[in-house]
């Protein structure tokens, strides 16, 4: 789960790392009230989406697609200019390099005070899968994508594995800092905010924690002048502040109302809709339909236990998409058993009155049975007897690959 | 021989007087797994299943001389289901294999775990968020997790992966080219767990009951990559693979919560160049992994 800049930036400060005066505005009025109490001459007016690349973004007209200015990020030297770019930006769509083309609504604006920057650096924390611990990983090049630094010139990447029973220890802290050049008071407040940072990544179970640029302001003092920070969804059970930072027009609405019912959804751009039980079987299922020339409208993991009320609810969800043109349904049973799956499959076709080619592959217990009860139905099912079989059909039925 | 688990392991369940673990503690024992108690703290003294419930792992393991076990327990509990387990098992035994069938725990409360597990060098975790462990016997076996049970044989091919239902697939694929299982693994699908792909490879290479491998991944991190770099150095027998993802877009999490491509990486086309580079011959289609396992098998004068 991501939360916005804002966001991130008041919990940094709670947890007592340094960022500058901010206020989040909804409207352009807002925007200008944040100038004159910040009383800053220099001020960020920094659009808030969940997408980065938001500086070098380009902001356009929602509905006519004209461009309405470069950089989703702006800095303002004068009220009239935080009255322009914010007019510029709430509203309008931003594009960046990871939103795609389709872009972002801006709702959410951030104006922030300036400060006089000495050097930028790059600061992220975040969950070592291999090394199965918490990296802290710096850089001397910030303000820069990442990636290209790590690709380019790798031994400017400093990194630090925290040891989860001895958590992060003094000299790891000073030999970062010193890894990146800081001496004196800089070093010191590196020092204290790294504490400070990571504690609140433990608190707050952070799957991510990256502060580009982190920067040294002309005083020596370190500051986060940026924040992106995701939660890890599986802690929300501890968590429940989580909620009111949730910004669901930030989410597929379906995917939100998906999870609600215990099922896993992703929405992709093809036009064959998949149920799958389990999320291997589930991605198997979208290559092999890819293989045969089709394209997967949906991920859908139905999960090992569904009931019919869910196999219906599933239905529901892959028939809301336009896109989808035939179904394709594979089951390998295991706790799930196939005759309460085709049992299913009945009841949500003629409940929701399917028009679209269906395939059912079914797998695993019951499946004899399962097989059966498809057969005695006189619905429009297709049956197949392993993937490819079941992939080929629904491939062939909605007339042949793209 | 089989890996880690033998076809008549005395086996625990944590979690046993829950609506999972009863459950699934029962279908266990369906299969013939020797089951020997169960734990569930403040139920101690009842009977479940026909065996002891116990308050603790310390004394489970003291009175019923179990060799592994199975957690259930609700993600909140189940870090430290696992933290208790292998202490129990290192103080008592010395040794044991933890399964922990239980999805969505904590990344940290994980990280806290799997470094508790690593500090007792004789104690083994599978999982978390995985199907478990299954060693397939001549009648029943040790079925340690949520497998359907009656679609395994006893064989010759080792199979491993990060998927549950994937699994049953490949295990449905080893069957219908007449081949049984010596030992399946579930590793799981998160970002942080027990026993990865280097792991059980090494244990299969050892086993002298194993001849030929089955290894899938999917998309994410890149343990598929370094296995595969391992086994080329070190594998002698031969391996089939399969990677799950190939469409799935960059930045979603598709279902499992390790299963992410992020920053571009742990792409499925990075793992099968990995895999094809390793000598591991891949499949693209799971409904050929029989297939394409029986070629192997020909080719290494198994068949």
């Amino acid at each position: 789960m991501n939360i916005h800049e804002y966001q991130g930036k008041a919990l940094l400060k709670a947890a007592g790392v340094p960022v500058l005066e901010g206020v989040h505005c909804t409207s352009v009025n807002d925007a200008l009230e944040a100038y004159d109490a910040l009383g800053s001459k220099v001020v960020a007016v920094k659009s808030q989406i969940h997408a980065g690349g938001r500086g070098k973004g380009t902001m356009f007209h929602p509905e006519t697609r004209e461009e309405v200015m470069q950089g989703g990020v702006k800095i303002a030297f004068s009220r009239e200019d935080v009255e322009k770019y914010a007019s510029n930006i709430l509203g309008n769509l931003l594009v960046t390099i990871q939103t795609g083309d389709e872009g972002k609504i801006v709702n959410n604006l951030y104006v922030e005070s300036g400060c006089a920057i000495a050097h930028e650096y790059y600061l992220a924390l975040l969950v070592d899968r291999e090394n199965k611990d918490v990296l802290i990983m710096a850089s001397t090049e910030g303000g820069m994508d990442i990636e290209d630094v790590a690709h380019n010139t790798p031994e400017k990447i400093h990194k630090i594995n925290v040891d989860p029973n001895s958590g992060l220890l003094g000299f790891q802290k000073r030999d970062l800092g010193m890894a990146l050049g800081l001496s004196g008071n800089a070093l010191k407040s590196f020092f204290k905010m790294l504490g400070k940072m990571y504690d609140m990544f433990i608190a707050q179970d952070c799957a991510m924690v990256e502060i580009n640029p982190l920067v040294k302001t002309e005083d020596d003092e370190i500051i986060a002048l940026d924040s992106k920070i995701s939660f890890d969804e599986n802690a929300e059970f501890r968590h429940k502040d989580w909620d009111e930072l949730r910004d669901l027009s930030e989410e597929e609405e379906v995917e939100i109302r998906a999870k609600e019912t215990g099922l896993s959804y992703v929405k992709l751009d093809g036009n064959i809709g998949c149920l799958v039980n389990g999320a291997g079987l589930a991605m198997a299922t979208m290559d092999v339909i890819k293989l045969y020339g089709g394209e997967p409208a949906n991920f859908l993991d139905v999960g090992g236990g569904a009931d019919e009320e869910q196999v219906k609810t599933a239905f529901s969800i892959i028939l809301e998409d336009p896109n989808v043109k035939g179904i394709l349904v594979n089951i390998f049973g295991g706790i799930m058993r196939c005759d309460i799956i085709a049992k299913g499959v009945i009841g949500a076709t003629q409940s929701l009155g399917l028009d679209v080619p269906l395939v059912v592959r079914l797998a695993g217990t019951n499946v004899d049975e399962g097989k059966a009860i498809l057969a005695a139905s006189d619905l429009n099912i297709y049956p197949a007897d392993d993937l490819a079989d079941g992939a080929q059909k629904i491939v062939s039925l909605i007339g042949g690959g793209e | 021989m089989a890996i880690w688990i033998e076809e008549d392991a005395k086996v625990l369940v944590q979690g046993i007087t829950g609506k999972q673990g009863m459950f699934h503690a029962g279908k266990m024992v369906e299969y013939g797994t020797n089951l020997v108690g169960g734990v569930t703290p403040g139920k101690g003294g009842q009977e479940v299943l026909g065996v002891p419930v116990f308050d603790s792992m310390v004394e489970a393991i003291s009175q019923t001389d179990a060799d592994a076990t199975v957690i259930y327990v609700p993600p909140p509990f189940a870090g430290e289901a696992i933290m208790e387990a292998a202490n129990a098992f290192e103080t008592i035994k010395g040794e044991g294999v933890i399964v922990c069938i239980t999805e969505g725990i904590p990344t940290l409360d994980m990280v806290k775990a799997t470094a508790y597990v690593a500090n007792r060098s004789n104690v083994r975790l599978i999982g978390p968020n995985c199907p478990g462990i299954i060693t397939p016997g001549e009648t029943g076996g040790a079925k340690l997790g949520i497998m359907p049970g009656h679609i395994h044989a006893k064989g010759r091919i080792g199979i491993v992966s990060k998927s549950g239902t994937l699994t049953y697939e490949a295990v449905a694929q080893t069957m219908s080219i007449n081949e049984g299982q010596s030992t399946c693994i579930g590793i799981g699908g998160d970002p942080v767990n027990g026993t990865g792909f280097i792991e059980c490879l090494a244990a299969f290479e050892a086993d002298s009951q194993t001849e030929a491998i089955v290894m899938i991944g999917e998309i994410g991190g890149n343990a598929e990559q370094e296995a595969a770099a391992w086994a080329k150095e070190n594998c002698t027998k031969p391996i089939v693979g399969f990677v799950a993802g190939a469409t799935a877009p960059p930045g979603k999490r598709m279902g499992h919560a390790g299963a992410i491509i992020s920053g571009g990486k742990g792409t499925a086309e990075e793992k099968f160049a990995a895999f094809e580079a390793a000598g591991i011959a891949c499949a693209r289609d799971p409904s050929e992994l029989g297939q394409v396992l029986l070629a192997s098998l020909k080719e290494a004068g198994l068949r």
